[in-house]
């Protein structure tokens, strides 16, 4: 009797546990993509403002730099432009990047910091079966759901006003993306750590960002500034993936080395950044 | 009687050395509708967690549906349906959306999720909202919203952390009206309140639990049976005058509890005990017969009120 009840009960446990086995596959899966898909439904609340922006942005900026401050330069500098190209040429990549590191410095911020804190939906996530990590991922994704058609409007603004010399400039779209990506990354592992506003967003954008967008040879090639400033550079995604996106665009000399060490310091980053963010999200959601 | 969906055997979790739950063990039966009973900070939400397969647990055993939340976590949480303390929609999203996204986190195909969703919108009695947004929804609409999100992967157990509280008492009724509904349907219901009432409403056996100990475990009816009296004698004479009078009228009743607004007096019959307290000559300011409840069961077990 004993036996025939404790047989059945285990069946019964077996059973469930093997319906809860089968039904934790998808979400193991693809429980990144869900969080991605989140992310960008909730995107749509402000999808004018994305479009807007990404078609006004590059618009705005090439026709500034390009009809009114480059006409200058290429005058003052005549038969030269700046490092051997017409300015606008020169300072399309850079803009380029920072079209994506401007995407970056929104979606790695404040939707990050929100997730635990304003709209906690982490923790609704965490509660279904999606992981930590998988929340990290699928914050990336989507981030960069965003940031690559922005950068690809760029670029076709940029062949538009024909700043793009090179074939091979299309590739530039990439590494812009891989230069905001990086920026998201190591934001977001900063962000994701945030337990109370105090302001440390502006502080981002404002000291990070902002600075990294004028001292990165963004303008200007970053020989121009003092010994004591470059370094700003060197550290800087933006100064790497500007030159990265200069060589592939106007095929800009520099030595091959020195194309690697971009490409490796950028995907230095986003691998550091999205490791560290993964265990800060883990760890958090676990107490 | 089948297998226990939830086992839980010394479960232990510790915040650096102060353990906020400290070697619980409990078993729930499917279909069941079981409680954890106990004032704030009692570590009842710890308990939930643990059992919700997101923390961690610092020693013990804890098999939920036959498997370990530590090796299986997603597998685990596939299988509940989560209502936490703190209501955690997606404010951005509307309401019909916050049913959709939650459904696709269990790998549910769209197109079903969406039917889902306008069933439990009709089950929540939200069909008119479904559009609307978040933030405009009331206390207990919000609440009752957050309960139809958890139903999306129909659940095999219900984890409600505090679920009325902060709601005005019609908000309440009605939401306990759902989870009745839910009961009926043979989802087994773990909750954790502060509410006595709430407790005995909802739950079929329920552990009293204070800091992070269980103090007591049966049926509401039997612990009140135990642990309490048939009636209790609420008397006030005034807060400076309580503990004079309680000690004149010590030897009434089974036993007295005195609280700094008043006596409580414990008894088989109440109006008897009240009688003697006037045939002494002292006359309350205010005085009240009623049943024994499980506020007296936990007041007995620890000497303290429920809600502090």
């Amino acid at each position: 009797m004993t036996d025939s009840t404790g047989s059945r009960q285990t069946t019964a446990t077996l059973q469930t546990a093997e319906r809860a086995l089968a039904a934790g596959v998808k979400p193991r899966k693809y429980g990144s993509w869900y969080v991605a898909e989140h992310r960008i439904r909730s995107m749509r609340s402000y999808f004018q403002t994305i479009i807007a922006t990404s078609i006004g942005n590059p618009l705005v900026y090439l026709f500034a730099l390009g009809v009114g401050l480059a006409s200058l330069v290429d005058k003052s500098q005549v038969g030269q432009g700046v490092a051997g190209v017409g300015y606008l040429a020169f300072v399309a990549p850079a803009l380029l990047a920072t079209a994506a590191v401007t995407v970056a410095g929104e979606e790695a911020t404040y939707p990050m910091m929100m997730g635990f804190k304003w709209n906690p939906i982490f923790y609704g996530m965490n509660a279904a079966p999606i992981s930590g990590n998988q929340i990290v991922n699928g914050m990336t994704i989507a981030i960069l759901a965003r940031m690559l058609p922005t950068a690809v409007l760029y670029f076709v603004v940029m062949v538009l006003f024909g700043a793009v010399p090179s074939t091979l400039g299309i590739v530039s779209v990439f590494s812009a993306v891989l230069t905001g990506l990086a920026v998201a990354l190591v934001i977001m592992s900063y962000t994701s750590r945030i337990e109370e506003d105090k302001g440390q967003m502006a502080m981002i954008m404002r000291f990070g960002i902002l600075p990294m967008f004028l001292f990165s040879g963004t303008f200007f090639p970053l020989t121009q500034l003092p010994v004591y400033l470059q370094w700003i550079g060197w550290i800087s995604p933006l100064w790497h993936g500007t030159e990265l996106g200069r060589v592939l665009s106007y095929g800009m000399a520099e030595p091959t080395w020195l194309t690697v060490v971009h490409v490796a310091y950028l995907g230095a980053l986003c691998f550091f950044g999205w490791k560290i963010t993964q265990r800060v999200v883990t760890r958090r959601l676990n107490k | 009687m089948s297998a226990p969906v939830i086992t839980a055997n010394l479960l232990t979790k510790k915040y650096k050395e102060v353990a906020a739950v400290d070697g619980i063990s409990f078993e729930v039966a499917p279909g069941e509708s079981f409680g954890l009973l106990g004032p704030n900070g009692a570590g009842k939400s710890t308990t939930m967690r643990m059992v919700g397969a997101v923390s961690t647990r610092t020693s013990g055993d804890l098999s939920i549906l036959g498997l370990d939340p530590n090796d299986h976590g997603p597998e685990v949480r596939s299988q509940l349906g989560v209502v936490p303390q703190q209501d955690n929609l997606d404010m951005e999203l509307r309401v019909r959306d916050n049913l959709i996204v939650y459904g696709r986190y269990f790998g549910i195909p769209n197109k079903t999720a969406g039917k889902k969703a306008d069933e439990l919108l009709e089950f929540a009695q939200l069909s008119d909202r479904a559009k609307a947004k978040v933030d405009d929804l009331s206390g207990g609409m919000k609440r009752r919203l957050t309960i139809a999100r958890s139903l999306m992967n129909e659940p095999r157990i219900l984890l409600l952390d505090e679920p009325t509280t902060g709601l005005d008492p019609q908000a309440r009724h009605i939401l306990w009206d759902r989870l009745f509904r839910l009961k009926e349907q043979g989802t087994t219901l773990v909750l954790t309140t502060h509410y006595m009432d709430e407790a005995e409403q909802l739950c079929d056996r329920l552990v009293v639990v204070d800091k992070g100990t269980i103090m007591a475990e049966g049926a509401p009816a039997a612990l009140i049976r135990q642990y309490s009296t048939r009636e209790v004698v609420e008397v006030r004479f005034g807060s400076d005058r309580n503990a004079e009078v309680a000690e004149r009228i010590r030897g009434i009743g089974e036993r007295i509890e005195v609280l700094p607004d008043r006596i409580l007096i414990y008894s088989e019959n109440g109006e008897a005990e009240l009688q003697k307290i006037t045939e002494m000559g002292l006359e309350p300011i205010t005085s009240l017969v009623r049943r024994s409840s499980l506020e007296d069961v936990f007041l007995r077990l620890t000497g303290r009120s429920l809600i502090e």
